[in-house]
């Protein structure tokens, strides 16, 4: 479905030192350095799939997204997707993909949405009764038809965004690009958007590409994760896969009954102790969490014991310390 | 071009949301041209003509480079403010869409509050085709419909060129207006009036004497007018087409580059 | 005064920075020049002997007019206050320290300052040895360039003065642009910005006279031409004062007016 082969793309930037001095040499004289925006990356990704496309800010996620939506062009590799080559066949290409931008809007700001939508449809062509076959269903999927008639600069971001991803599904794309599609929402929209993408997902077999800062999207949405990081691809797999590499440690929580001694536990960080409660983190590539439980019921009267996995968010952080990012 | 007149009907729909600041706009649009036409009146009370033009002749003049001008601000305003649809991102927006970029750009972006000035200066055209001694001929009234189209051709092709500019930088593109502002404020005036030089820039590099002074001859029965400056007005589409190859070009190298 | 300065300074700086646009500026304003001189010059060739003023005269005045275009214009636009007035983030700009119409327009008034220090002097370098008849002819004295630059600055602060009472209107009208437009292009135009007043018909120049606007372009103009003697000159500076206290106090007292009626309804 998707082959990304070798891709990479560099750019050129203007020197801006700043200082009175420096502004007046500039109007002479300007210096540029060349940027890698992205080094040899390849991936292949199947139909149906979900992919998480992850990276700090200025990683190189979006300059791929241009590339894969051909709105730009490589230095080098190839890229082929649904057969096309995107930057070669643009106007082809493009019918046959959606793309929402979180920050950006594509609907006219000051028009009801369903205004935006009539203009779409000339703009992709689409043939009357499949336009109103999608929109049918759009409307109820996503729950539109109270806000459809709404000028968008009226409607809230969660609403907004609902009817952004309407707009980019209007033609039936077989692949959606979403880029940042939960920020900004409160916690009632972001499920929202992530119930929907998984539903088209499922039912319609839209391969996605997501790329977002909210690991809980990525846990909610991708089977799969591509992790990005000074324009290189550092990790291509599931979100297991990461874990069992990087996060290795887990919280334990132990309620006891009251117990004055100070805890004999090798090989574990006590994260804080009380007279009755501990919290404790164990690195299971060091010790297991079943050795730790029994060294602890050996010292005190158990109550009660939590284990937790370490939060996604926790997982990328330590990653990108890792990767030096 | 039924997807321009789509573009068209969703602009105008927006801009009339704003419905207050759209009229003031558009009544405050038709006094900039009011000004420079009293200036002008102005003058010709006190030097009585130009270089042996007289006022109704001048004030022709005028209504065709305004009404030009404002048509070509109405229709094709997406080129002219080009520069900010590449820094708001908007142009990648375009780039996803399965049309020609330059229809695109186009539908943009569209200035109704022009009509103001469209309207003043179609009014003037009006006053100064009835002060005319001579009848109208077909003849007539067909070159002055070139020599509108003409004019809308050449400030489009300069908008053009000027949008595909941005591409490479948008630092000095203040200079394009010397041919857009700087070309209809200096063909409010025939172009005989001016240096030689500036006159011959403006015939065979900007062919704005093609839609202005040579046609307008034919107009006013000047004695040294040929009757073939009547068809002068369509080398506007030797301009035209040049510049869409230089847009297509600019949007190359702007997928090449992304900046 | 202060913040005025600091304006000028970045905005100086910032102007150096983008350096095409500097020069694009700059030819810019060239161009218009020579359009509208020879506009004058093809007026002039066949002529009455006596229109009013020399074509010298009226070339000077052109020249200036370009060069100190930044000065005299009222209409430049700043966004930020347009935005500030009406998004009502006003609130802000009432906490500062100092009184919001002196901050305005210390901050009008380096802006224009800025871009002025930026593109006059190259356009009168340029213009002073251009070959006749299309150069500047410099003042006959040096008492009239004193006058001159006396009056140039009395009316750039009536400039921003009354650029000021049209941001106060846009608290009323919540609309930036039209009715805007609609002001600035009548007095523009009543300024002698596109013809000098010298040269519109008499009943025309009666009422420009009545009015403040001449003082901000035509009036120093044309003392540095030598069309005003310096004994009206000086009269005539005189006179700019008062129209300059008249419109500052009108300014400040509207503001204070309009201000309070903000804070009252809650921005």
């Amino acid at each position: 479905m998707i082959e990304v082969n070798g891709i990479s793309k560099s750019f050129l930037v203007a020197k801006r030192p700043s200082g009175l001095w420096h502004a007046v040499k500039s109007v002479f004289h300007r210096e540029y350095t060349t940027v890698e925006a992205i080094k040899d990356i390849s991936f292949t990704i199947p139909a149906g799939e979900i992919v998480g496309y992850i990276g700090p800010n200025g990683a190189g996620k979006s300059t791929t997204i241009k590339i894969m939506s051909g709105i730009l062009v490589p230095d080098h590799g190839t890229c082929s997707i649904m057969g096309y080559t995107p930057w070669e066949d643009r106007t082809l290409y493009v019918k046959n993909i959606g793309v929402v931008f979180g920050q950006r809007t594509q609907l006219w700001w000051d028009v009801p949405v369903m205004d935006s939508y009539e203009l779409l449809r000339d703009i992709y062509k689409i043939p009357e009764h499949s336009y109103k076959a999608t929109l049918e269903l759009l409307i109820e999927t996503l729950d539109l038809s109270e806000i459809i008639h709404t000028p968008v600069r009226q409607l809230s971001l969660g609403q907004r965004m609902r009817c952004e991803i309407g707009a980019s599904l209007l033609h039936s794309p077989d692949i959606l690009f979403l880029d940042e599609p939960t920020i900004g929402l409160d916690a009632v929209s972001k499920i929202a958007v992530r119930q929907f993408i998984q539903r088209i997902n499922k039912e319609r077999g839209i391969t996605i590409i997501l790329t977002t800062h909210d690991m809980n999207d990525i846990e909610a949405l991708a089977e799969r994760i591509l992790l990005i990081g000074k324009g290189t691809l550092l990790y291509d797999g599931n979100i297991q896969g990461l874990r069992g590499k990087f996060g290795t440690r887990r919280t334990i929580t132990a309620e006891y009954q009251d117990y004055d001694q100070p805890l004999h536990l090798p090989e574990v960080s006590i994260l804080s102790t009380t007279a009755n409660r501990a919290i404790l983190s164990v690195d299971t590539e060091l010790t297991n969490v079943s050795d730790v439980i029994s060294q602890l019921a050996n010292q005190v009267q158990l109550m009660d014991v939590t284990i937790q996995a370490q939060p996604i968010e926790d997982i990328i952080v330590q990653m990108y310390k890792e990767y030096q990012l | 071009m039924s997807l321009y007149f789509r573009y068209m009907i969703i602009l105008l729909k927006s801009q009339l949301q704003y419905r207050a600041s759209f009229i003031m706009l558009t009544i405050g649009q038709c006094l900039t041209p009011l000004t420079s036409l009293a200036a002008m009146y102005f003058l010709f009370e006190r030097f009585g003509q130009i270089k042996g033009w007289t006022f109704h002749e001048v004030a022709l003049c005028f209504a065709v480079t305004h009404i030009a001008f404002s048509m070509t601000e109405i229709f094709a305003r997406g080129f002219d403010t080009f520069p900010s649809l590449v820094r708001d991102g908007e142009f990648d927006r375009l780039l996803l869409r399965p049309r020609s970029t330059v229809l695109q750009v186009l539908g943009s972006k569209f200035e109704f509050t022009r009509l103001g000035k469209f309207a003043f200066s179609v009014g003037l055209l009006a006053w100064a085709m009835m002060q005319m001694p001579t009848p109208w001929t077909t003849i007539k009234l067909m070159t002055l419909g070139f020599m509108i189209a003409g004019g809308v051709l050449i400030y489009l092709s300069i908008f053009m060129m000027a949008a595909t500019l941005s591409f490479w930088t948008i630092q000095g593109i203040e200079i394009v207006n010397v041919l857009t502002d700087g070309g209809r404020e200096m063909t409010q005036y025939p172009l005989s009036i001016y240096h030689q030089r500036i006159r011959r820039f403006f015939t065979f590099v900007v062919p704005f004497a093609c839609v202005n002074y040579l046609p307008l001859m034919v107009l006013v029965d000047h004695k040294e007018a040929q009757s073939w400056y009547a068809l002068l007005p369509l080398v506007s589409v030797l301009l035209l087409i040049p510049s869409i190859g230089i847009w297509r070009y600019g949007v190359r190298h702007y997928r090449s580059t992304g900046s | 005064m202060r913040s005025s300065w600091a304006i000028l300074r970045l905005r100086f700086q910032l102007g150096l920075q983008y350096r095409a646009a500097a020069l694009a500026g700059l030819a810019t304003q060239l161009f218009f020049g020579f359009i509208f001189i020879m506009v004058f010059e093809a007026f002039y060739a066949f002529g009455p002997k006596d229109p009013g003023m020399t074509l010298e005269q009226v070339i000077t005045y052109s020249w200036l007019k370009q060069a100190f275009l930044s000065l005299m214009m009222l209409w430049i636009r700043d966004n930020e206050l347009f935005q500030l007035i009406t998004s009502g983030n006003i609130a802000y700009e009432l906490c500062r320290p100092c009184r919001t119409y002196d901050f305005w327009y210390a901050k009008l008034l380096g802006q224009r300052l800025a871009s002025a220090a930026l593109r006059c002097l190259p356009i009168l370098i340029i213009v002073l040895f251009l070959p006749a008849p299309y150069g500047l002819t410099p003042p006959a004295d040096a008492a009239s360039l004193l006058l001159f630059f006396i009056a140039l600055m009395v009316g750039t602060f009536m400039v921003v003065a009354i650029s000021m009472l049209i941001y106060i209107s846009v608290f009323v009208t919540m609309n930036p642009s039209g009715s805007i437009l609609l002001f600035a292009v009548f007095s523009e135009f009543l300024a002698g910005f596109i013809i000098p007043v010298p040269l519109m018909p008499e009943w025309m120049q009666r009422i420009v006279y009545m009015l403040p606007f001449h003082y901000t372009v035509d009036f120093p103009l044309r003392i540095f031409t030598g069309h005003i003697p310096k004994m009206e000159a000086i009269q005539g500076i005189g006179m700019q004062l008062i129209w300059l206290s008249v419109l500052v106090l009108l300014g400040a007292w509207l503001m204070k007016r309009i201000l309070r009626k903000v804070v009252v309804q809650g921005g």
